[in-house]
């Protein structure tokens, strides 16, 4: 089991070591010079000096062990919009609102979409069935920008309990979490389902009948583990999903978050913060796959074994 | 006559399909004494399995059906239960034990709580009274080391191990049936002797009665002590292991006896297959099911459904040829 | 157990029906069933799938009308009427105008061809790779399969959208852009699809044998791996262009995608942002309800596709 986790672990060093050098050299591929993006008009004298301040006066290898070394020391060095803030600034006051909003969304699209998936399963051919199904095309099928759109056009506008935008109590988080979760909800709910059906199939089902359990029991304790392993496998997709998804909705819903400074410093050509950002959500997301590969390992014994075998 | 232990009669089982409805079993019956071992014979498709399901009620409802027969389990009809009252009986009275051993226990459970489930559901024990039990009958079959291996989970035993693990949860709440669904058929050879005589060892020990569905005849005649011959969804032909062996009455019967090597027999014949294949249940023939495969065929066979005719106590066929007017072949 | 009976004597049948019956051995091999191809098969049951016969009328109706649509009114995408600025739907402007006077009818259908051209480009590029990067990986197996797979791993860690996103930045915003950006991550999963297909199909018996009866490898490829790879395969590429419709309209909604005049959903949802709650309704609903309808057919479709195409759905 450790050797497993070793070289997961060294995996996911070795994918983020990439996604970091990607991200410098084709931000440094970009033709143009950034600096004049964020600062036009300046004279000679100054713009040297602002590139002495962003250590672009140094050649590019240079730049890049630096930047390594910055990052590993998690310091993104400064903004180039707000030249004042560095980038930890930023995503410090960005980030508790994304990762409130993550992890909310992450929870509701984990439990409902299990939970509708299985009801789904044990109704199999019901209407409970093919209403959790409608249900769950419908989710996939409408983006979770038009329905961030949707929700506060027609359900924020009307119901006095949800407001409108901004951040800051629970009530802020459920609608935009319900626009970001519906997707994942969909799609787990729909895995879940299509693994119940093939699990309660299967041979191990009919032992643990045979043995007298009530159908919760066999539900609950046989079938439900195996199928939600290759649930457990989509979770970094799904996470990937909910961060790229918090771009639009933080937008939409005026969330003082990451994905507002992202957003904003596309459009910007804030270097640093592209950068900073791409890493850490890079980061979040290839630490989510490990998570659910050690995860995977302690639900499923095989994995195990199979390790020791290497 | 002694006492029986477990009495099906008439029993009847049907799977609605989208193409019509699947006549699985057609009227089968047959009785099970206290620590007899019965077997039921036939080839893939014949409604052995759907039978021996239909007695644990494991046939899936929806498709399937039980349309019409009883089965009493100690005077008790298994078939008029409601839902929770057969769970009483599943594992408690009656151990099954499936085909395929790789895939009948949960891979991501350990076999220790697999053991343990049923007697903890049924009985009402403590964990560790339960686990001594679960190691007892490991070593009933013959498994090393038990009190270590409980902690093991599946992949880490081999086929015949995993299959001797279902026998011995199979028999954890001493139940007086056990049906063994063709226990063998997806082991090595070598392997398959030592489950057989498994079973021999523990119905001397347990007294256990055995319901042995299988297609392997030389299963049969080392355990059973009486056979059943399906085809097509009925009994085509019963008696003792002897009866069958030696005075094979059912066309049918002579046939699958003549497609398998004997040592005991000259061994210049020639093995001779069944030709053709058994018919669509989805709309059974009028007459016996098997005359289109039959060398003895006669008309008949084909416009009326042969009577039973009883040889011996326990012997019986259901066989046109045994009406006198009939030619006699054999 | 009853009691022994006598021997069963005479029985209510005329005698005469106990002459031999003349077993002809055609009879024992007759073909229960008729035999019907693969494809013939899947798409009969396809047929019968109500939903997705009707998620394909949907996908062949937006289609026609992206072709069509733009041509059915006397205004072009880009037209402005200044002095017309967010009308409603009326007899002159079927979905009403943006805030520049534009007829949103002819936005919404040039929009469509932007999301259909790209979910099928799309769909097609990551056809051709996959399958061929897939194959290849399956087929050749060992170091080869080992390198290209781990390659694979890399790019999977990825973040699809991210990459996406950085590209935009990179190259500048515009169709050929978008294509490129999307199918640069998005054929992973369809390599996948085919190197576990083929791998799995490789070591299947009736490939033995057939290699074993001396068929050469490029009869394997087509007679073998090639069709039964092509299911799944088909269900992919279908799942795979309401995803691109999806990353389209995201990017463009972000003000990554297509450049300014041009109209697509996306852009066009996220010029209604500015209007939220202002009774400018149509100006959310009619980008917003077409790309929902155009996920919902290739969703829907490309379930029961998969449905039809499972082997194991058939009796």
């Amino acid at each position: 089991m450790l050797k497993y986790i070793l070289k997961r672990f060294a995996w996911m060093v070795l994918t983020v070591w990439i996604i970091i050098t990607l991200t410098f050299f084709l931000m440094h591929a970009i033709p143009g010079d950034p600096l004049d993006v964020a600062d036009v008009g300046s004279s000679d004298a100054a713009s040297a000096n602002l590139a002495a301040y962003y250590n672009l006066d140094q050649p590019l290898a240079m730049q890049y062990v630096t930047y390594l070394k910055n990052v590993v020391t998690f310091d993104f060095g400064p903004s180039m919009t707000s030249r004042s803030r560095t980038v930890n600034d930023m995503i410090e006051s960005g980030f508790p609102a994304s990762l409130q909003l993550g992890l909310a969304t992450l929870f509701f699209s984990v439990i409902s979409g299990v939970v509708l998936g299985v009801f789904a399963a044990l109704k199999h051919n019901k209407m409970i069935d093919y209403l959790t199904m409608i249900l769950a095309v419908i989710g996939i099928s409408i983006p979770n920008f038009i329905q961030s759109m949707l929700f506060i056009n027609y359900i924020a506008v009307n119901v006095e309990f949800f407001p409108i935008a901004r951040w800051g109590t629970y009530r802020h988080v459920i609608l935009p979490a319900i626009a970001l979760a519906s997707g994942p909800m969909a799609i787990i709910a729909r895995l879940t389902r299509s693994n119940m059906l093939e699990v309660l199939t299967q041979d191990y089902i009919k032992t643990a009948k045979a043995k007298g359990l009530s159908t919760m029991k066999i539900v609950v304790k046989h079938a439900l583990r195996n199928a939600l392993l290759p649930v457990v496998t989509i979770m970094g997709a799904l996470t990937a999903a909910v961060l790229t998804g918090s771009f639009v909705v933080e937008r939409i819903f005026a969330i003082p978050g990451i994905g507002q400074y992202f957003v904003n410093s596309i459009s910007n050509r804030d270097y640093p913060m592209i950068m900073a950002t791409t890493v850490i959500y890079s980061t979040i997301l290839v630490v989510m796959m490990f998570i659910v590969d050690i995860l995977y390992g302690l639900i499923d014994p095989r994995i195990k074994l199979h390790s020791k075998e290497d | 006559m002694s006492e029986t232990l477990l009495e099906i009669n008439d029993l009847a089982v049907s799977f609605s399909t989208q193409g019509g409805e699947v006549q699985a079993v057609r009227g089968v019956s047959f009785a099970v004494a206290p620590g007899e071992t019965v077997a039921i014979v036939g080839e893939s498709g014949c409604g052995k399995s759907v039978t021996a399901q239909s007695i644990m009620r494991l046939v899936p409802e929806p498709p399937g059906r039980i349309k019409h027969g009883s089965i009493h389990l100690n005077g008790k009809d298994l078939a008029a239960l409601s839902d929770k009252q057969m769970r009483s009986v599943r594992g408690k009275q009656i151990g099954m034990i499936f085909q395929d051993p790789m895939t009948s226990l949960n891979p991501t459970l350990t076999v220790g709580d697999q053991l343990t489930e049923g007697i903890l559901t049924h009985e009402n024990i403590s964990k560790s009274e339960a686990e001594k039990k679960a190691v007892e009958l490991l070593n009933l079959v013959g498994i090393a080391n038990p009190q270590e291996r409980l902690k093991l989970y599946p992949h880490q035993f081999s086929g015949g191990m995993r299959q001797r693990i279902m026998i011995a949860m199979a028999l954890m709440c001493k139940p007086s049936l056990l049906i063994a669904d063709e226990p063998t058929t997806a082991l090595d050879v070598t392997i398959q002797a030592q489950i057989i005589d498994l079973f021999k060892e523990i119905q001397e020990k347990t007294g256990v009665a055995i319901i042995i569905i299988t297609h392997d005849l030389g299963v049969v005649a080392q355990i059973a002590d009486r056979i059943n011959v399906m085809y097509a969804g009925e009994i085509v032909e019963s008696g003792t292991v002897k009866e069958i062996f030696y005075k094979p009455q059912h066309p049918y019967t002579r046939g699958l006896l003549t497609s398998v090597p004997r040592l005991d027999g000259d061994r210049s014949q020639p093995l001779i297959p069944i030709a053709g294949t058994p018919p669509d249940l989805f709309s059974p023939p009028e007459g016996c099911a098997f005359t289109s495969r039959c060398k003895y065929a006669m008309e008949v066979c084909r416009a009326y459904d042969p009577a039973v005719t009883h040889l011996s106590d326990r012997h019986f066929t259901k066989c046109w040829l045994q009406d006198e007017r009939a030619e006699k072949p054999f | 157990m009853p009691a022994t009976q006598e021997r069963a004597t005479k029985s209510p049948v005329d005698d005469s029906l106990f002459a031999p019956l003349n077993n002809k051995s055609a009879e024992h091999d007759a073909i229960v069933r008729p035999s019907v191809g693969y494809w013939k098969d899947a798409w009969q049951r396809l047929l019968k799938n109500k939903l997705a016969v009707s998620g394909l009328i949907i996908i062949v109706f937006l289609t026609i009308m992206a072709i069509i649509g733009p041509m059915l009114t006397p205004y072009t995408y880009s037209e402005q009427t200044l002095s017309n600025q967010n009308a409603g739907p009326s007899a002159e402007h079927w979905f009403g105008t943006d805030n520049l006077g534009r007829d949103m009818f002819t936005r919404t259908w040039y929009g469509a061809r932007i999301s259909l051209f790209i979910g099928f480009a799309a769909a097609l590029i990551e056809f051709v790779i996959g399958v061929l990067y897939g194959g290849i990986s399956g087929y050749k197996g060992g170091r080869v399969d080992n390198i290209l797979m781990r390659i694979v791993d890399v790019l999977y860690g990825l973040p699809y959208l991210l990459v996406v996103i950085l590209l935009m930045v990179i190259m500048g915003p515009g169709l050929f852009t978008i294509i490129v950006a999307l199918t640069l991550t998005g054929w992973i999963g369809m390599a996948r699809i085919v190197r576990g297909q083929v791998l799995q199909l490789k070591t299947n018996e009736y490939v033995l044998a057939s290699k074993v009866l001396g068929a050469s490898t490029s009869r394997i490829i087509r007679k073998h791996l090639l069709p039964n790879t092509m299911g799944p395969v088909i269900v992919s590429m279908t799942l795979t262009v309401p995803g691109a419709i999806f990353a389209e309209a995201f990017l463009s909604f972000l003000g990554l995608g297509v450049s300014a005049p041009v109209a697509s959903w996306g852009s066009m949802a996220n010029d209604a942002l500015g209007v939220l709650n202002t009774g400018y309704w149509w100006r959310l609903f009619f980008p917003a309800f077409f790309i929902s309808l155009t996920m919902l057919a290739f969703n829907v479709f490309g379930d029961g596709l998969r449905d039809a195409l499972d082997p194991k759905m058939r009796r």
